[in-house]
């Protein structure tokens, strides 16, 4: 197992991402998926157009805020070439809007009211992700 | 008042889920990786972000039945889909192999490209262009199945 394993870190941001998930679900009345969010503010819908970029502004202020006083929070630690992280941001944009929902639509949201379609999704993004990241692993040598 | 706090309400939550990712770890994409690949150096620390997430999560969503509207007036807007479409499946395969690829889904993608790095911003650009892409590909979609109805057969 990694020497990274961080089980307490993993835990309290996983309860501030569900702390936020729920203000927008009982303050709001929406579902805090980000995949949702930003395919909401490229083809705008009457009315949904306000919290989405009040949303996005709140995320985009969240990370100033951790660029301002925890830097190396965010890293990119990978061997990637432009041409691989292109086609990975390809797969992730398009294939959210078609499957209707990512990591926070189908994970945290999804799974927290018990929906059949959501457990299915997680568990297809999951076992494909680990695929791919166990195939750079392996046949690339870690970098791509 | 209302329409003060209806703007500042997401901008809150939206704050929260950036840094309860950066918190997290998931906006350290190696990390991530190393969470799919569990066949390498396997870190298992982001299983520990769903379980506080969905353990916040389950008990708002046991509150909801007591409210007839949300706190800032308007009504709730839930998905109420059961059944399993092609879409659904092929698009879950689609972002997982981007996913395992690069180590971001759409919220780190965001939050990691507030550092200007390159990288982030090379694939926050290309997610962006996959969910226009996207949206081409549907209206085309819905045009057929239009078309396809109002064909004599």
């Amino acid at each position: 197992m990694s020497p990274e394993f961080s089980p307490l870190s993993a835990t309290v941001g996983g309860l501030l991402i569900g702390l936020s998930a729920s203000l927008m679900l009982l303050g709001q009345g929406r579902v805090a998926g980000i995949s949702g969010v930003l395919g909401g503010l490229l083809a705008p819908a009457p009315g949904e157009l306000g919290w989405r970029g009040a949303f996005l502004a709140g995320l985009l202020a969240g990370g100033g805020l951790i660029m301002a006083a925890q830097p190396d929070a965010i890293s990119f630690g990978l061997e990637r070439s432009p041409l691989a992280i292109v086609a990975a941001g390809l797969l992730v944009g398009f294939g959210t809007r078609l499957g209707n929902g990512c990591t926070s639509g189908h994970g945290v949201c999804g799974l927290s009211r018990f929906s059949r379609r959501s457990l299915v999704a997680v568990m297809t993004f999951m076992f494909t992700g680990g695929l791919s990241a166990a195939a750079v692993h392996h046949l690339f040598g870690g970098a791509l | 008042m209302k329409n003060l706090l209806s703007l500042l309400l997401p901008v809150l939550a939206g704050l929260i889920f950036a840094v309860g990712l950066a918190v997290a770890g998931m906006t350290q994409n190696s990390k991530v990786v190393n969470f799919l690949d569990v066949s390498g150096d396997w870190d298992p620390s982001l299983g520990f972000v769903m379980v506080g997430a969905i353990g916040v999560h389950t008990l708002a969503y046991r509150l909801l039945p007591g409210l007839t509207e949300p706190w800032l007036g308007g009504r709730f807007l839930l998905p109420t889909r059961q059944d399993f479409d092609p879409r659904l499946i092929v698009g879950a395969v689609m972002f997982g192999l981007g996913w395992g690829l690069a180590g971001y889904c759409p919220g780190p993608a965001v939050v990691s490209a507030t550092s200007g790095g390159r990288e982030p911003l090379i694939f926050l650009a290309s997610m962006l262009a996959g969910m226009v892409l996207f949206q081409l590909f549907d209206r085309a979609a819905v045009a057929r199945e239009a078309a396809k109805q109002q064909s004599p057969t």
